[in-house]
């Protein structure tokens, strides 16, 4: 009986995952048609790369890839920087303003950017952080801060006082403490942070694209350079699509393996 | 050691006179097939000005037009050259953010530009902006099909023979649509067109005193029409379709007739990207009760902020760009047929452009389109397919949206306009109109 | 000699002999995280609150002067401005609902073993890598489209009547992508969390009798709630503020059925450089904001608490 059950897990949950991959492999596909044949339903037809050559000749993919990876793993190392104490505070010797304290740096979310947009190109270009990758890094940072803070602090409430404080009895410094003993519990929850961090501010389209020019712009411009109100560019926007994700996907995949392996490397006991 | 010292200075000197001569010139363009071919072509540009680098920003036009007027209005000076249309340069320059455009070599002839976009470019008799790029609006149809019903498109088509077309044609059985039009909500979207099948019909937006007239029997009677049309003849999801929906499905053969950009027709004759090259006739936009405003005038033109940190090199590449030898360039790159289209006489005087199908349609309609004279009576602004006023890019999408709302059945035409006049009552008197 | 139980909320937890170093090392552990927020937070709002009562057109400078409270009238007083409010709740609902339920019951799935399990969670993980724009332009012109669109193919084989998803449904269908766009980062967190989950309970558990069901209602969720929590804060501060999938399909339209308060803002605002309208939009929305954030916190007091 218990096979069975193993299978139809299997089937449902493959089923499921198709689905909700269908239309990236759609857009993949189309990277490889022509824009004649773009957006016809065809799963069968001969492939080109035609529409990457032009991606290639047209930009200059390199300088937008790297822009985008600076400001993400930039962003994100910083955002640990300054969460990952915080939340340790916070979840470990929590006081009653905690609760509180976490809400507001929420709150420090809720202005849509619409509205404040000429505020902030205002006050960048004061600062002379206008089309600059370090005025990027900063607005990203404080963009996701609140999040890496509530992720971490949830992650480290899962993790039992106990463990930690067994530890500090046994004789372990601090840093042994959190190094030995902290650090392989918390792995996966921090990893998944990471990742969801450097998502974030890899696909932020309002501010990367409103803040930078020619200089500092990351993927997202060069994603926005390929939606032309008049003329078709389908099959080239799925091209510039795939090269603006496969980093990420790459990315993906390492820490899918990093997940695994934080979960071997310490149980909860 | 005092040997070397002077000859090492004077390499030093020419290095690093020959760094500080470097200048960089940013341009912000959008992202249009004629666009990127020009910065295709710009190391031809940069070969013969070794001193100038170019920098490019293209996107897509909504967030270029965003970007340049947030940069131009505060004087930001990220920008040196910036794509700018008929609608923000009369109002760019009456704030006195552009530079004029004074220095031209001898073999410009800048009269060889087509004069309603030279007018249309200028205020106060300066002209701020050169134009790169120009278009009207046309009707697209298929010969083939118009053919094969016997049907005979007339010189000057009226929108009346176009409803008796659109019958005809339409087949929802084989998955063929007698006419597309845009429906996508927007003050450039689906109002561009909107804009002018009103003008023609004689209606107009407001009247001499700015009191809002859209809520009037003459409104009523176009849109009812155009949704009529739609829902008899036009393709499902039409509420939401755009330029470049109505071009796929002209492109793939779904439909018969297309009212849109003149620009339109080099993508249809393109046999890489459309399945109905040679099959396509060329007419006038229809007219109604009034030839005025029957179809549009848009232009991307180059002009150069004020605060533009290089403005000298990025006024020589304006003028390269907008030449006649850089057309020559284009054509022998990619071919007449995909030059930029509407902006020289020259272009039109060619015999190999004139072989092209939508040429001739196209040197009409951008001869005749008059901003200044929209509608069939006065009215106190200009434009044809726009209101000339910053205010127009929200309330000419409000209105859009009500239409839409109208096309895709959410409401009807009375309500649609009903709340389209409130919207822009209460805008224009926001601004302050009238002054 | 300590016992694993719940620790009270306040104080820190043993440590006997440095009492005065914790608090100010706490202390400077928290600082910088605050400061910055903080200084973040009230230079741009009291810019914003600042720009809203005055009258300030980039393209108008025409117009200028104190306006009261002419921006907020010209907002509120829109015919779209009630409907625009309803339809932000409407989607930041729908989404969060669907995400979490769909979610929790994924993360229970994903948990089991089976064949290829780790590729199969990088393609559901995948909707959350794309761009907003990219996946609306996917949605629209691939997939949804009347005429041409994947649907439209699969209904015309099957000689059904094809769907017109943004004439007649816009907002489903705006549920429909940003929930497809968000699936993934619900699952992603819950079935983290899960992964903490002391599989010595769940087999206590099932030898002591219990069901499937049982199971699933007596342990998993409870402890899935810190986790279903900081989804639903998360989330919901996000999806106050969809703007991108909106303005790439719909515009808003037709009528004003996918109009949010963020897209009214730049509809009313930004559209025209009206940066007096915008700011006071900006503000209307931080106070929605505010009050679906207390009423959330009241729901969710249980999963918010700490340790």
């Amino acid at each position: 009986m218990k096979k069975y059950g193993t299978l139809i897990f299997g089937i449902v949950g493959w089923v499921i995952a198709l689905i909700m991959f269908f239309p990236i492999f759609w857009m993949a596909i189309t990277a490889f048609k022509t824009e004649q044949g773009a957006y016809s339903p065809d799963l069968i037809f001969v492939p080109t790369l035609e529409s990457f050559k032009d991606v290639f000749a047209r930009s200059n993919y390199l300088l937008f890839v790297m822009n985008s990876i600076y400001v993400s793993i930039g962003s994100t190392l910083v955002c640990f920087l300054f969460a990952i104490p915080a939340a340790y505070k916070m979840s470990f010797f929590p006081t009653p303003k905690t609760q509180g304290r976490l809400l507001w740096m929420l709150s420090t979310k809720m202005m849509p950017a619409v509205g404040v947009l000429v505020p902030i190109y205002l006050l960048f270009r004061s600062f002379g952080l206008l089309d600059n990758l370090f005025g990027l890094i900063v607005i990203y940072t404080l963009m996701n801060l609140p999040i890496a803070v509530w992720m971490s602090y949830t992650y480290f409430c899962e993790i039992p006082a106990a463990i930690l404080e067994a530890g500090r009895i046994d004789g372990a410094t601090l840093w042994e403490e959190l190094w030995y003993l902290l650090r392989p519990m918390c792995l996966p929850g921090l990893s998944s942070t990471g990742l969801i961090l450097i998502i974030f501010a890899w696909n932020e389209a309002f501010w990367s694209i409103n803040l930078t020019s020619a200089n500092a712009a990351p993927l997202t411009a060069f994603i926005a350079s390929y939606s032309s109100p008049e003329g078709l560019f389908w099959a080239k926007l799925s091209a510039a699509s795939l090269l603006a994700v496969a980093p990420i996907m790459v990315l993906g995949w390492l820490t899918q393996k990093q997940l695994v392996q934080g979960l071997t490397f310490g149980a909860v006991k | 050691m005092k040997r070397f010292a002077s000859p090492l200075f004077a390499v030093l000197i020419t290095g690093v006179s020959v760094l500080a001569q470097q200048k960089t010139v940013t341009i912000a363009t959008v992202n249009n097939p004629d666009m990127i071919e020009l910065k295709k072509l710009s190391p031809k540009f940069e070969e013969k000005n070794p001193d100038i680098k170019l920098n490019w920003v293209i996107t897509e036009e909504n967030t270029i037009r965003q970007r340049i007027t947030t940069d131009v209005s505060t004087g930001s000076g990220q920008f040196d050259i910036v794509q700018i249309g008929l609608y923000e340069t009369p109002i760019f320059a009456k704030r006195g953010w552009l530079r004029p455009m004074e220095n031209f070599p001898a073999d410009y002839d800048l009269e060889d530009l087509f004069k309603s976009l030279r007018d249309g470019l200028s205020y106060q008799g300066k002209l701020y902006a050169l134009p790169f790029y120009g278009e009207s609006s046309m009707l697209m149809y298929r010969k083939d099909l118009f053919d094969e019903k016997g049907l005979k498109m007339p010189d000057q088509p009226k929108y009346e023979d176009i409803k008796k077309f659109a019958d005809a044609l339409t087949d929802k059985a084989k998955g063929v649509y007698g006419i597309t039009l845009r429906g996508k909500p927007g003050w450039g979207e689906n109002m561009a067109f909107l804009g002018t099948l009103l003008n023609t019909s004689g209606c107009t937006w407001f009247d001499m005193k700015w009191t809002p007239t859209i809520d009037t029997p003459e409104w009523k009677k176009a849109i009812t029409f155009y949704i009529d049309l739609m829902k008899a003849d036009g393709p499902p999801g039409a509420s939401a379709n755009g330029f470049n929906e109505n071009l796929t499905l002209m492109t793939s053969g779904k439909a018969a007739m297309w009212i849109d950009a003149t620009v339109a027709g080099g993508m249809l004759e393109n046999t890489k990207e459309s399945q109905v090259a040679g099959k396509m006739g060329y007419a006038p936009s229809p007219i109604e009760a009034t030839p005025n405003g029957s179809h549009w005038l848009w232009s991307w033109a180059f002009a150069i902020p004020k605060a533009a940190k290089q403005a000298e090199a990025a006024e020589k590449f304006a003028v390269w760009a907008t030449s006649k030898d850089y057309i020559k360039l284009v054509a022998d790159d990619i071919g007449w047929a995909g030059v930029p289209p509407g902006t020289r006489k020259s272009t039109y005087d060619n015999p190999e452009y004139q072989k092209s199908p939508f040429a001739a349609p196209t040197l009409q309609a951008m001869q005749t389109a008059d901003p200044t004279n929209p509608a069939i009576k006065p009215v106190p602004y200009t434009g044809i397919q726009f209101v000339g006023i910053p205010e127009f890019q929200s309330f000419g999408t409000v209105v859009g949206q009500n239409i839409s709302g109208a096309l895709a059945g959410k409401s009807t035409v009375d309500q649609a306009l009903k709340d389209s006049q409130a919207a822009v009552s209460r805008a224009v008197k926001q601004a302050g109109y009238p002054k | 000699m300590s016992v694993a139980t719940q620790q009270p909320v306040v104080g820190p937890v043993g440590a006997p002999a440095s009492a005065e170093k914790p608090n100010l090392l706490m202390a400077l552990l928290e600082a910088p995280s605050i400061i910055a927020l903080l200084l973040w937070m009230i230079v741009p709002l009291a810019m914003t609150i600042y720009f809203s009562f005055i009258r300030y057109s980039l393209l108008n400078p025409d117009i200028s002067g104190f306006a009261g409270i002419e921006n907020y009238q010209f907002l509120t007083e829109d015919e779209s401005f009630w409907p625009a409010i309803i339809n932000t709740v409407l989607l930041m609902g729908a989404v969060l609902i669907i995400t979490i339920v769909v979610g929790t019951l994924l993360a229970v799935l994903y948990d089991r073993e089976f064949f290829g399990k780790n590729v199969a969670t990088l393609l559901v993980i995948a909707p959350f890598f794309v761009m907003p724009t990219v996946s609306a332009l996917i949605w629209k012109n691939f997939i949804m489209h009347p005429v041409y669109g994947l649907i439209a193919f699969v209904l015309h084989k099957l000689g059904l009547p094809a769907v017109d998803w943004f004439g007649d449904y816009p907002l489903i269908s705006i549920i429909i992508i940003v929930s497809w766009e968000w699936l993934p980062f619900a699952f992603l967190i819950l079935f983290t969390s899960l992964k903490s989950l002391d599989q010595e309970q769940k087999e206590a558990a099932s030898i002591d009798g219990a069901n499937a069901f049982q199971l699933f209602f007596f342990i998993i969720v409870p402890h899935l709630q810190r986790a279903i929590g900081v989804v639903v804060m998360i989330e919901t501060i996000f999806l106050l503020s969809i703007f991108a999938e909106i303005y790439t399909t719909t515009s808003g339209g037709p009528g004003h059925a996918t109009t949010n308060l963020a897209f009214l803002v730049y509809s009313l605002g930004i559209q025209q450089f009206n940066v007096g309208i915008a700011s006071a939009g900006g503000i209307l929305a931080v106070i929605l904001a505010n009050i679906v954030a207390y009423f959330l916190v009241k729901m969710l007091a249980q999963n918010l608490k700490g340790r």
